[in-house]
């Protein structure tokens, strides 16, 4: 990649495992800023877990071991002296089906800001937990209803809650598992904008089985698959501009996948 | 023909299940009916008022009085004690296996904490009695051979298991997604369990906790031996009491005659055990309820 935009992520040699049993082999990629970027493949690839391993989610299964080194703004996020609850601060996530706490719409928000500090007065956490929810454009859905339950909401409201406690910490790169794969196409529609609108501030990775929607939405993709189908291991084939991985890919793999003849 | 036969099968087998479900049911209808029918026979003798609020209980002595507080404060001060040990190492117990532990530390710990619960409670009382006790003399003096704390120490130990066991259960429960969501947000292992795991899984703790009270108000081997047979108005630990278990052991076994009224007052007392049992499964009802996190 020889574009002028700025490298925010960076994996070096990352591979990863499972116990004696390895899911991701080799990955070196770099992740540009502001944009978004695609990560798509069959099932069972490694997908998600090569996105969980930007934020160091993957360490929340015990028998998973990562090694290689993932660069954020140059500085190795898998380095012993950084500590993960620091990493996931700043690269935040929204996961598959929409996992909203139990608590009331406004607490959903502001929940995140206390626990990393937010020591302020009632009416700036007001003021944070309406932008938030302006950014994720909720806040006219939900305004009335602020300590309404988080969990009151239809999904695609729901998964906007989660963009919007998500982005209420202002991190970095928003990491997204599928996001919209539960919901509807309307919902869908809405969540796709939304990130058309994010990525002006924020950094998005996104794994989708939705080829259509990796069209749509991002402006790089990487195209995983699975090196050997014995063994299961997933590694990235191809980087490039989403554009290019569509219409003129250079892996005879990749282009099979993304013209259906796949399988 | 066919068809019919297994109908007809299909509605005896029914018959018999349901039969069974049924002597379940009137089992329980038929020990409360007793407990109700002889308690009436009391309080036509005594009445209700003395029972509820006199303080003195002599219901074996020439001086007949039946004010059942002293027993009440027995079995208050005991259980109040046993869920002091009980809650908070039961309920620590459970965050460390839920929580903190490795899948191999979880499987050595769990049958041992089952160990735990499987030991008799006479042994307990053993234990209380010959080994606790001679232990807090050494530390208060005035200590009274049998008394109130080493029965509740030792039942809060005999508790803690269960309080232990269905709290894992109910944060082990807690969706995986919801502690993921905290933690993507940079939260510490820590928040996650308090402010998380536990809120949402309130109602299964709050279910092991009245579970617990309801055995240690129930309990009867460790307090028969350990803890005395003086029905006394105190707050001191350290000297001997009477629970309302104990006080039904003591008659049960004693020489009263049948058919006497300091025979009759074990239904009563069994009915006021009963009757506070019961109440604490309601508000233990709508206390989770109300403050339950709904996670699904």
């Amino acid at each position: 990649m020889n574009e002028n935009h700025q490298v925010i992520l960076e994996t070096r040699n990352l591979n990863i495992y499972y116990g004696n049993f390895q899911a991701v082999a080799n990955v070196n990629l770099q992740i540009p800023r502001h944009k978004i970027t695609a990560i798509i493949g069959p099932s069972g690839c490694g997908k998600s877990t090569l996105l969980r391993s930007f934020n160091r989610m993957n360490e929340l299964v015990p028998s998973a071991r990562t090694e290689g080194e993932i660069l954020f703004n140059n500085e190795n996020i898998y380095d012993p002296s950084i500590d993960p609850v620091e990493v996931r601060r700043r690269i935040g996530m929204v996961f598959q089906k929409p996992n909203p706490f139990p608590k009331s719409i406004y607490e959903n928000i502001a929940w995140g800001l206390r626990i990393n500090g937010f020591r302020g007065s009632k009416s700036d956490l007001d003021n944070l937990v309406e932008e938030a929810l302006r950014d994720a454009a909720l806040w006219d859905e939900v305004k009335d209803k602020l300590d309404q339950s988080g969990l009151s909401l239809s999904g695609g409201q729901q998964q906007r809650l989660c963009i919007a406690r998500t982005i209420a910490l202002r991190p970095e790169v928003i990491l997204m598992d599928e996001p919209a794969s539960a919901l509807d196409p309307i919902a869908t529609l809405r969540i796709e904008e939304l990130m058309q609108e994010l990525k002006n501030n924020y950094t998005i990775i996104i794994v989708t089985h939705n080829m259509q929607q990796a069209a749509r939405v991002s402006d790089y993709t990487a195209m995983m698959m699975l090196l050997n189908h014995e063994e299961r291991v997933g590694t990235v084939i191809e980087f490039d501009r989403t554009k290019t991985i569509f219409t003129n890919p250079k892996d005879k793999r990749t282009e099979d996948y993304v013209t259906g003849r796949f399988g | 023909m066919i068809r019919n036969r297994k109908v007809l099968e299909k509605k005896i087998v029914v018959a018999v299940i349901f039969f069974f479900a049924l002597i379940s049911v009137f089992t329980t209808f038929g020990i409360i009916g007793v407990l109700i029918q002889e308690t009436i026979l009391f309080f036509q003798q005594v009445s209700i008022i003395e029972f509820l609020t006199g303080t003195r209980w002599t219901p074996l002595f020439a001086t007949k009085k039946f004010g059942v507080l002293p027993l009440v404060n027995g079995t208050v001060l005991v259980a109040s004690g046993a869920m002091f040990i009980a809650l908070p190492l039961g309920l620590l117990a459970a965050i460390y296996m839920s929580e903190y532990a490795s899948p191999k530390a979880r499987t050595v710990l769990k049958p041992f904490l089952e160990v735990l619960a499987g030991i008799p409670t006479v042994v307990y009382g053993y234990f209380a009695l010959l080994f606790v006790t001679p232990i807090l003399k050494s530390i208060f003096p005035q200590t009274q051979s049998f008394n109130g704390l080493s029965a509740s120490i030792v039942m809060g130990f005999m508790i803690l298991p269960t309080v232990a066991s269905i709290s894992e259960d109910a944060l082990s429960a807690v969706p995986r997604s919801l502690r993921e969501a905290a933690y993507a947000l940079g939260a510490t292992k820590a928040e996650v369990a308090t402010q998380v795991v536990i809120p949402a899984a309130l109602s299964g703790i709050a279910a092991a906790f009245i579970l617990a009270i309801s055995r240690a108000i129930g309990e009867t081997m460790i307090v028969a031996i350990a803890a005395g047979q003086q029905p006394k108005m105190t707050l001191n630990p350290l000297e001997s009491i009477e629970t309302m278990t104990a006080y039904i052991v003591q008659v049960s076994l004693g020489d009263t005659p049948h058919q006497s009224i300091a025979y009759q007052t074990i239904f009563a007392v069994g009915m006021l055990l009963f009757v506070m049992t019961l109440v604490m499964n309601i508000i233990s009802y709508f206390f989770t309820k109300r403050f339950r996190e709904v996670y699904e």
